[in-house]
C-alpha cells in the first residue's frame, strides 16, 4: 500500500549531488512530492527531506539507492507520526478585499496567518503547519481572489534520532564502528519481513 | 617524485614543485601503476595530450578511432587485469561518445577512471564549441563524477576517483577538467592515495550473525544450490569460493559474468543460468531448499519471471553492495561483505558433505540437454556449420586456456555456454547492457590486460560492423588479437525472437555485410573465410598460429536457434529444450 513516506538524507555538501539524488527518483517514474535542501546541525553536512507516496518496500529499496552514492553519508525514511514536520505557506490576497469584508480577516486569525508585507494594493500572508491545514486557507481564500500562493517544501524533525554529531564521528573513522550499521532495521529484520 | 625531473620546474627558492594541472593527472596514472591509456584527443584536452608527450616512456597510450573504442578497450583491459583502465576524450562528442561504455561499465561494475576535457571555466554554460554537459549526462551511468575547474583539485580529485573506482562494488568514475585547469601551474606537493572518504563505505561490516545463521540453514540442507556471479572474480575470491563449494559439497552455477571464475571442468561446476543457460541449473533452482547466491545481482536474464522464481527455496545472499540485498530476490539471510572475507567466514562454519542424490538429478538434466541440444550443436553431421562447433573446436585447440571476448546475441550465448575456461578473468563479454559492437574494442584491451594470453574475440556479423573502425587500432598498435566473426547473415537474436515470438515475421534483420576478409586487408590484418565444416579445425589452427592479428569469417547456418530458452516473462521451470 503506497503511503506518504519523509526521505532525510545526510550529505556532503557538493555540486551536482541534487541531480544524483533526484534521478534515482525520476529513473523508476516516482513522483517527488516535496524536496527541501538546508544546512544540518553538523557544520558541512547538507540535509535533504524529500517527501513520496510509495509502498514501505520501494521506499526502502530507495533509500539503499540513495545511500550507496558517494557523496551521501546516510538515508533515513519515516512515516508521517515518527517525524515532527512543517511547512510553509505565502498568500497574497489584495488589501482591499481584507479591509471590506470582517470574514477574511477572521479567517486569517483562524488559520493562525501572520502579516508579513501589507501594502495598499495587496497584503501577504504566511502561515506554518501541516499541509492540510495550509491547503484548507487556500480553499477558504479562493473566494476572495487569492492573488498568489506558493508552499515551502517540508522540513522535517525525526522524532527518535539523536542527531548526527556522533554518527559522523563514526563515519571518519577508517574503520567504522559497530554502531554503523547499514539499514539498521535489519536488526529488526523478523518484524519487518514476512517471508 | 624522480619522475617529475623532465617536466616539472623546481622553483629554488621555496623548494616547492610547480607542475601543470595535465602533468598532474600524469603523475596520478603513474602513481596509480595505470599506465595503459586508451583515447583520442581533441581541443579541450590537448593540454594533457601536450604532458603525455613527455610521459611516452612510462605512459603507453593507444590510440583509437571512436571514443567508444576507447571505454570498451579499457573495459576489456580491466576485466583481463583486475585493475582500473584509463581512458582520455575530450569534450563534446568526444566525451558523449563514451556514454554507452560508462553504462556498459556501469551494469557490469567495471572499474574505469575516464578523464574528459572540458573548454575553458569561463566558456561553461555559454554554448562554447565542443561544450556539452557532461557531469550531468553521465550521472546516472558513472558510480560517481566531478569537474574540475582549479588545477589544485587534480591530486585529490585523481586519488578520490581510482579509490571509487576500485574498491567496494567497482564502477567508473568520470572526472571532467577545463582547459584552464589543464593549463594552470600550481604548486604540487606530490600525490597521495586515497584510502578513506568518510561518506563512502566500500565495504559494509560483516556481520557475524548472518554468517551463522546462513551456515546453519546450509548445514541442515538437502538439496542445496549455489548460483555465483562476476562478484567472485571482482573480489578475487576464486580460491575462497572453490573451497566453498568444495567443502559443502554443493553444485554450483554461474551468470554469464561470473563465467571462468570457477574452471569449467571442475566437477561442481553445473552450467549456466539464465535465459539461454543450461537445462539443470534453471530447472533445479525451483527445487533446491538453500539457494546460496554469491556476488550476483539476480538480473531478469537469469531469474525469469520474479514471481515463480525459487519460491520453494531459503535464499542466502552474499553481497558487497547493501542495495542488492532483496532488490529482485528476498533473501531469508544476507550476508553483506567482500566474499572475499565472507566466503572463508562461512566454509568455517560448514560440514563437509556430499549430496550424490541431488548431483544425480543435475546430471540427468544434463543428459537431457546433450541429447536433445547439445549434440546436434557442437557435432553436427550435415548441414551448415554450427556456432556450436566453432567454439567446441577453438577449445580443442587452445586447451580452455585462451581469454575469450564476445559481443552481443546468439553467438555470446552459444560461446559462453561452450567455451571451456581453466583460468579466472578468462571472460570477457557485455553482460548487463548487452552493448553489441562491444567486443573488438574490448578484446584490444582484454590483449593489453593479458598480454601472455591468447586472446580470441567471437563476434556477429551485426556487432562487429559497429565498431569495426577499431581494426585501425588494431593495426597501428599491432595488437594480436584472433577475430571469429560468426556469420549468419542475419541479426541472428533478434530474428530467433521474431521467428517463434512474432510469428517469422522477419522486420529489418536481414543486414547485409562487406568481405570481411577484405575489410581487414585493407587494414593490413590476414584472414580468411570459411564455409566447409572440413576447413574449419585447420582455419582456427592457422588463426591461432598466425603471429600477428588475424580475422576469421566462419559462415554459418542461417537459421540457428540458440537452445534451451527460458521465454521472456516466463518462470525457469518453463525452460524449452527446442
Amino acid at each position: 500500500m503506497k503511503q506518504e513516506f519523509t526521505i532525510t538524507v545526510y550529505t556532503e555538501n557538493q555540486i551536482g549531488l541534487l541531480n544524483r539524488i533526484a534521478i534515482l527518483f525520476s529513473r523508476r517514474k516516482i513522483n517527488i512530492e516535496s524536496l527541501n535542501t538546508s544546512p544540518s546541525e553538523v557544520e558541512g553536512i547538507h540535509r535533504f527531506t524529500i517527501v513520496i507516496n510509495e509502498t514501505e518496500e520501494v521506499v526502502k529499496k530507495l533509500a539503499r539507492q540513495i545511500e550507496k552514492q558517494v557523496d551521501v553519508l546516510k538515508a533515513y525514511f519515516n512515516t508521517g507520526e515518527e517525524i515532527v514536520w512543517q511547512e510553509l505557506a505565502l498568500y497574497k490576497v489584495s488589501t482591499d478585499e481584507i479591509a471590506e469584508k470582517v470574514k477574511v480577516e477572521r479567517l486569517l486569525r483562524e488559520y493562525g496567518a501572520r502579516a508579513v508585507v501589507i501594502r495598499k494594493d495587496y497584503t501577504v500572508f504566511e502561515t506554518t503547519g501541516h499541509r492540510q491545514e495550509t491547503d484548507r486557507l487556500v480553499e477558504v481564500l479562493e473566494p476572495f481572489g487569492l492573488i498568489e500562493f506558493v508552499r515551502s517544501g517540508r522540513v522535517a524533525i525525526i522524532k527518535a534520532s539523536s542527531g548526527f554529531h556522533e554518527k559522523l564521528k563514526e563515519f571518519e573513522q577508517t574503520e567504522p564502528g559497530e554502531e554503523l550499521v547499514e539499514n539498521e532495521y535489519l536488526d529488526k529484520r523478523d518484524e519487518v519481513f514476512t517471508m | 617524485m624522480d619522475t617529475l625531473e623532465l617536466t616539472a620546474e623546481k622553483v629554488e627558492a621555496n623548494e616547492k614543485t610547480v607542475v601543470s594541472g595535465s602533468v598532474a593527472v600524469l603523475e596520478a596514472f603513474l602513481a596509480e601503476g595505470a599506465n595503459i591509456i586508451f583515447g583520442y584527443p581533441g581541443g579541450a584536452i590537448m593540454p594533457i595530450y601536450d604532458a603525455l608527450y613527455d610521459y611516452r616512456d612510462r605512459l603507453h597510450h593507444v590510440l583509437v578511432r571512436h571514443e567508444q573504442g576507447a571505454i570498451h578497450a579499457a573495459q576489456g583491459f580491466a576485466r583481463t587485469s583486475g585493475k582500473t583502465g584509463v581512458v582520455f576524450a575530450t569534450s563534446g562528442p568526444g566525451a558523449t561518445n563514451l556514454v554507452t561504455g560508462l553504462a556498459d561499465a556501469m551494469i557490469d561494475s567495471t572499474p574505469l577512471v575516464c578523464i574528459t576535457g572540458q573548454v575553458f571555466a569561463h566558456l561553461l554554460g555559454t554554448d562554447a564549441f565542443q561544450e556539452t554537459d557532461v557531469i550531468n549526462i553521465t550521472t546516472p551511468v558513472t558510480k560517481w563524477n566531478y569537474q574540475v575547474t582549479d588545477a589544485t583539485e587534480i591530486p585529490s580529485v585523481l586519488a578520490k576517483a581510482f579509490y571509487i573506482a576500485g574498491s567496494g562494488r567497482p564502477g567508473p568514475v568520470l572526472i571532467d577538467i577545463t582547459k584552464n585547469a589543464q593549463l594552470q601551474k600550481f604548486d604540487y606537493d606530490g600525490y597521495k592515495r586515497c584510502d578513506h572518504i568518510r561518506s563512502y563505505r566500500p565495504k559494509p561490516i560483516i556481520r557475524k550473525e548472518f554468517v551463522e545463521r546462513a551456515a546453519k540453514l546450509i548445514n541442515e540442507a538437502q538439496k542445496p544450490f549455489v548460483i555465483f556471479g562476476q562478484g567472485v572474480i571482482l573480489g578475487k575470491a576464486e580460491k575462497e569460493f572453490k573451497k566453498f563449494i568444495e567443502k559443502a559439497g554443493i553444485p554450483a552455477a554461474w551468470t554469464i559474468l561470473g563465467l571462468s571464475a570457477l574452471p569449467t571442468d571442475h566437477p561442481l561446476n553445473m552450467g549456466m543460468l539464465g535465459m539461454h543457460g543450461n537445462y539443470g541449473p534453471n530447472l533445479l533452482t525451483n527445487e533446491c531448499d538453500v539457494l546460496i547466491a554469491v556476488g550476483m545481482r539476480f538480473d531478469d536474464r537469469v531469474t525469469g519471471r520474479l514471481d515463480k522464481y525459487a519460491k520453494q527455496a531459503k535464499v542466502i545472499h552474499l553481497d558487497i553492495d547493501p542495495a542488492e540485498i532483496d532488490k529482485n530476490v528476498k533473501t531469508t539471510v544476507p550476508v553483506w561483505g567482500d566474499c572475499k572475507e565472507t566466503l572463508p567466514m562461512l566454509t568455517d562454519l560448514l560440514e563437509q558433505k556430499v549430496y550424490p542424490q541431488w548431483l544425480e538429478k543435475f546430471r540427468d538434466c544434463r543428459d537431457q540437454e546433450e541429447e536433445t541440444c547439445i549434440d546436434q550443436e557442437l557435432h553436427p553431421l550435415t548441414g551448415q556449420i554450427t556456432m556450436g562447433e566453432v567454439i567446441n573446436t577453438l577449445n580443442e585447440l587452445t586447451g580452455g586456456e585462451a581469454v575469450i571476448v564476445t559481443d552481443v546475441g546468439q553467438h555470446q550465448m552459444v560461446a559462453c555456454r561452450y567455451a571451456r575456461f581453466k583460468e579466472s578473468k578468462s571472460n570477457v563479454t557485455s553482460g548487463g547492457l548487452g552493448t553489441m559492437g562491444f567486443a573488438l574494442p574490448a578484446a584490444i584491451g582484454a590483449k593489453f590486460g593479458a598480454q601472455h594470453r591468447t586472446v580470441v574475440a567471437v563476434i556477429g556479423d551485426g556487432g562487429f560492423q559497429m565498431t569495426l573502425q577499431e581494426l585501425g587500432t588494431i593495426m597501428q598498435s599491432e595488437v594480436n588479437v584472433k577475430i571469429i566473426i560468426l556469420n549468419n547473415q542475419f541479426l541472428g537474436m533478434v530474428r530467433q525472437w521474431q521467428e517463434l515470438f512474432h510469428e517469422r515475421r522477419y522486420s529489418f534483420v536481414d543486414i547485409t555485410s562487406p568481405d570481411f576478409v577484405m575489410v581487414a586487408k585493407g587494414y593490413r590484418i590476414s584472414g580468411q573465410r570459411v564455409d566447409d565444416r572440413v576447413n574449419l579445425r585447420n582455419a582456427l589452427q592457422a588463426m591461432l598460429d598466425h603471429p600477428s592479428a588475424y580475422l576469421l569469417e566462419v559462415m554459418v547456418g542461417k537459421e540457428n536457434n540458440v537452445f534451451p530458452m527460458v521465454p521472456q516473462g516466463c518462470s525457469v521451470s518453463e525452460i524449452r529444450l527446442k
